[in-house]
């Protein structure tokens, strides 16, 4: 197996805070990967860094062995590496086609695109209408994305960053807020998109999500991850415990 | 399909009828008047909209381009000795260009700033085009220029003004409406609704925000330069008048931002009132604090203008006759829907 | 030289009353996330107001202001109240903006209607009466305006870092949702913060009036120039507003005295487009980034 994403060093401080402490991490291509870790911990920072949402002096991030280090968003995005966040981000006032449609802009110059209709998007919206289908919300595709539930935008998130067709996701909290059945369904999507050969890189606090998907987890404490492994490994693991209740002398000096 | 489907072409044929026999219908100047400038309006409203409503960035300066363009005819009527009449017209989409031309470097300096800070830095630029045509001298300073007037006789002589609004006034919506159909204005309300993660996908949001910033002040140039033509007189404190963006900002806000029909609504509804309160004796000193009033009542109690709301309304009723199937989306204007989280924007 | 002393002085002098009304603007900003473009015509609003207790009632200009201050920060309570508090929660200081804007046209209307539109100015011994300075004569009012406006200036940075009510402020200031959990009622904190931001106007009002003719139609110009002011200084950092206020009133009047006042008010906007050109969030600008 090969590595797909490799963190090295990162170091990202906020003031007199560090979220990132020489935090390094490995994706091994065709897997789903878990990060865990306490609130705080650093693990939205850490994808902030990844995708280009935040800059860092040190430290280094390597996609398919070549350094994306500090790289913009959307040239994250169009080198293949999509991502969720934790709160969706959709665009409320189009419907859920049109959000599909936004994903496809990379690929076309601005100008022209005055002149193009919407209606002369046919490979496009097969595409959309394919990955709305496989999410299972292909109903919806006329309603304003804004009237979709918190579960039904999370997967509507998820479509349209797949419209690229990325190698890999990065997916911040998925399964925050949504209910069961659709919990579920997202699971085993996941599960089936890593068939066909995605990698994941999951952050969740959902444990028996991430349990149940994850080949493998890492986990985060303070800015840097700590324990690499199998979910049974971490699961037994004594600096996983203590990381997440704390030893007794950190309490008394919280 | 089929009913419903007609029942806007059939609309828009009707009004455009009505619309091109107004004046022999109506042919006393003061109305024939009145509409000039009420079409006017709605060709401003329409355009401005063409940017503030479909990328959520709201200019209060435009009126810094209806000056330019009513100065750029004024300045070349002049100086070309041109005589009046049809020919003058041409001169027209010029006057347009020019004031697309001088948009851009506006819209260089202001789109770099954030959504509010925009909005002021757009008050600011106007009132330094103001300045600047009160103090030029090839502007006449403070007592502005005359512009040649032609010979038409009293009775129709509103009536070639009336049609060349007209005409701008259609290319104006027909511009809007394409583009709010087209891929780029897609762009434009993805940017208005997340900007930040559009750009993370790869919309060109600096580009896509110049270029309809650039292209709403064109149709502002040319009615600029119709109503040079038409007072016969330019002067800075009118041509450039802070008031002017209040109005179009309000037509559109009453009739709906960021619909196609809503600013044309507002201002169909609007300029005949302002026309009337400015033109009324007894109520003059009052236009201000009435306008302010509406301005107010339309901001707070009815945010999302005249057309939104109706199709909203409209939409509700469906889906209450439709049990079974989702609502239909409003025709066309799909922006109905309100109350939905707000983003959380963070610096980038 | 001398009118590069005198335009050198003055600026500083008026700057520092813009300062003042700046200030107020920028504080709002900084609480509420309101843009208060009715600043301008509330300015023209206190001077009338000075003027009639002068005109009616022979009060003097700066003791009228202990009445017109506290009648200001009513008003600017008022309303928020009325206008403010009701803003949809969607693009709120874009909403702001057009609701003041509107209360400024319906308050120059008021105005309109009771005053007309001629020029009006405020009259005082110390507004004819001036001291001779480095070849120039400079009237009193130019450094009694400065003193009470440093003094006001005084007052409210007193009042923000040295009273329990100011913390509210800059606690509200950094982070609202923050300042609910800790018990701080933001609402009324941000009322208070409104009222205040409007009180200086009073002040600024006064000695704008005593210095300049004026009518209901100057609020234009007052505004446009105090949001460049505090654009440039970064909307809600106070000290930006203050050196902004001082520097541009300064690079104006010399460029006044020096070279034209036609042309002078044209470089006070072009000094705003130039510096918004290299720095988009202005001189002190904030991130923007805050928790709410």
């Amino acid at each position: 197996m090969t590595a797909l994403i490799e963190v090295e060093g990162i170091c990202k401080a906020y003031g007199g805070l560090q979220a990132l402490n020489l935090c390094s991490l490995t994706v091994e291509s065709g897997t789903v990967a878990g990060l865990i870790g306490p609130n705080g911990s650093g693990k939205t920072t850490l994808f902030n860094v990844m995708t280009g949402y935040e800059q860092v002096r040190q430290g280094s991030v390597r996609f398919k062995g070549n350094p994306i280090t500090n790289f913009t968003p959307d040239r994250v995005f169009k080198l293949g590496i999509g991502r969720t966040f934790q709160l969706t981000r959709i665009f409320p006032r189009l419907t859920t086609m049109e959000n599909m449609l936004i994903a496809t802009q990379h690929r076309e110059g601005w100008l022209g695109s005055v002149f193009r209709t919407a209606a002369s998007l046919g490979p496009e919206r097969e595409r959309a209408m394919e990955l709305l289908e496989f999410m299972g919300i292909d109903g919806l595709a006329t309603q304003p994305a804004g009237n979709l539930s918190y579960g039904q935008r999370k997967l509507l998130e998820l479509a349209y960053v797949l419209v690229a067709d990325p190698d890999v996701l990065l997916l911040d909290e998925p399964a925050g807020g949504v209910n069961p059945s659709l919990i579920n369904h997202l699971a085993e999507r996941i599960q089936e998109l890593n068939r066909q050969g995605k990698t994941f890189l999951v952050v969740e606090h959902n444990m028996e999500f991430v349990m149940g998907i994850c080949d493998s987890l890492t986990v985060m404490h303070q800015g840097a991850a700590i324990v690499t492994g199998s979910p049974a490994e971490v699961r037994a693991h004594p600096m996983v415990l203590d990381a997440y209740l704390g030893g007794a002398d950190e309490d008394r000096n919280d | 399909m089929s009913r419903r489907g007609l029942i806007k072409p059939g609309l828009i044929a009707l009004a455009l009828l009505a619309l091109g026999l107004f004046p022999f219908v109506f042919s006393n100047p003061t109305y024939t008047t009145i509409a000039v400038f009420t079409l006017i309006y709605m060709t401003a409203t329409t355009a401005w909209n063409g940017f503030a409503g479909y990328s959520g960035y709201i200019p209060l300066g435009h009126a810094a381009f209806f000056g330019t363009g009513a100065y750029t005819f004024a300045v070349i009527a002049q100086h070309d000795h041109l005589g009046a009449g049809y020919g003058l017209f041409g001169l027209i989409p010029v006057c347009g260009l020019v004031a697309g031309l001088v948009a851009l470097p506006v819209g260089l300096v202001a789109l770099r700033t954030r959504r509010h800070t925009f909005v002021v830095i757009t008050i600011a630029i106007f009132f330094l085009f103001q300045l600047v045509a009160t103090n030029l001298g090839i502007t006449g300073g403070s007592s502005g220029l005359q512009v040649v007037s032609p010979n038409w006789p009293g009775a129709t002589f509103n009536d070639p003004f009336y049609f060349v609004a007209l005409g701008l006034l259609i290319l104006a919506v027909a511009a809007s409406w394409t583009i709010r159909w087209s891929r780029f204005g897609l762009q434009l309300l993805a940017i208005r609704d997340d900007e930040a993660r559009a750009r993370g996908l790869g919309v060109r949001v600096g580009r896509v925000k110049l270029t309809a910033f650039v292209i709403s002040a064109i149709p502002i140039g040319m009615v600029g330069a119709v109503y040079a033509y038409f007072v016969g007189q330019v002067f800075p404190q009118f041509v450039f008048d802070p008031l002017f963006d209040v109005s179009i900002a309000l037509m559109a806000f009453f009739g709906g931002l960021g619909t196609v029909w809503g600013p044309l609504l507002g201002a169909l509804l609007l300029e005949p009132l302002q026309q009337y309160l400015t033109l009324s004796y007894s109520v003059g000193d009052l236009y201000l604090i009435i306008y302010g009033v509406i301005f107010l009542g339309v901001i707070l109690l009815l945010p999302l203008g005249i057309v939104p709301s109706v199709s909203d309304w409209i939409g509700r009723r469906r889906s209450r006759q439709e049990r079974a199937s989702p609502p239909a989306p409003a025709g066309g204007d799909g922006d109905a829907r309100a109350g939905f989280l707000p983003h959380p924007e963070p610096d980038t | 030289m001398t009118s590069l002393y005198s335009g050198l002085i003055d600026g500083v002098l008026t700057g520092a009353v813009y300062a003042l009304m700046a200030a107020g603007l920028t504080l709002i900003f900084g609480v509420m996330d309101i843009i208060n473009i009715a600043q301008g015509v509330f300015v023209v609003l206190a001077a009338y107001l000075s003027y009639v207790l002068a005109a009616h009632f022979g009060v003097d200009l700066f003791v009228g202001i202990l009445i017109t201050m506290p009648a200001l920060f009513i008003l600017g309570i008022a309303v928020d109240w009325a206008f403010i508090r009701r803003l949809p929660a969607r693009d709120r200081t874009t909403m702001s903006i057009l609701v003041t804007y509107a209360v400024a046209i319906i308050v120059e209307g008021v105005l309109t209607i009771i005053f007309g539109v001629n020029y009006v100015q405020l009259h005082g011994w110390y507004v004819t009466k001036s001291i001779h300075l480095l070849g120039f004569y400079l009237p009193y009012i130019y450094i009694f305006g400065f003193g009470m406006a440093a003094f006001l200036m005084g007052v409210i940075y007193l009042l923000l870092y040295r009273t329990r009510f100011g913390r509210s402020i800059r606690a509200s200031l950094q982070n609202r949702q923050a300042a609910r959990l800790v018990g701080i009622n933001v609402d009324r904190v941000a009322t208070l913060t409104f009222g205040i931001g409007v009180a200086v106007t009073a002040a600024g009002g006064m000695v704008f009036g005593a210095t300049t003719a004026f009518n209901p139609n100057s609020g234009y110009d007052l505004i446009s120039r105090l949001l460049a002011i505090v654009i440039l200084g970064g909307l809600g950092s106070m000290a930006g507003a203050m050196v902004a206020a001082i520097s541009m009133l300064m690079v104006e009047d010399v460029v006044s005295s020096v070279w034209s006042p036609l042309w002078s008010e044209v470089v006070f906007f072009a000094a705003l487009v130039v510096v918004l050109t290299l720095r988009p969030k202005g001189l002190f600008g904030r991130s923007f980034s805050r928790a709410q």
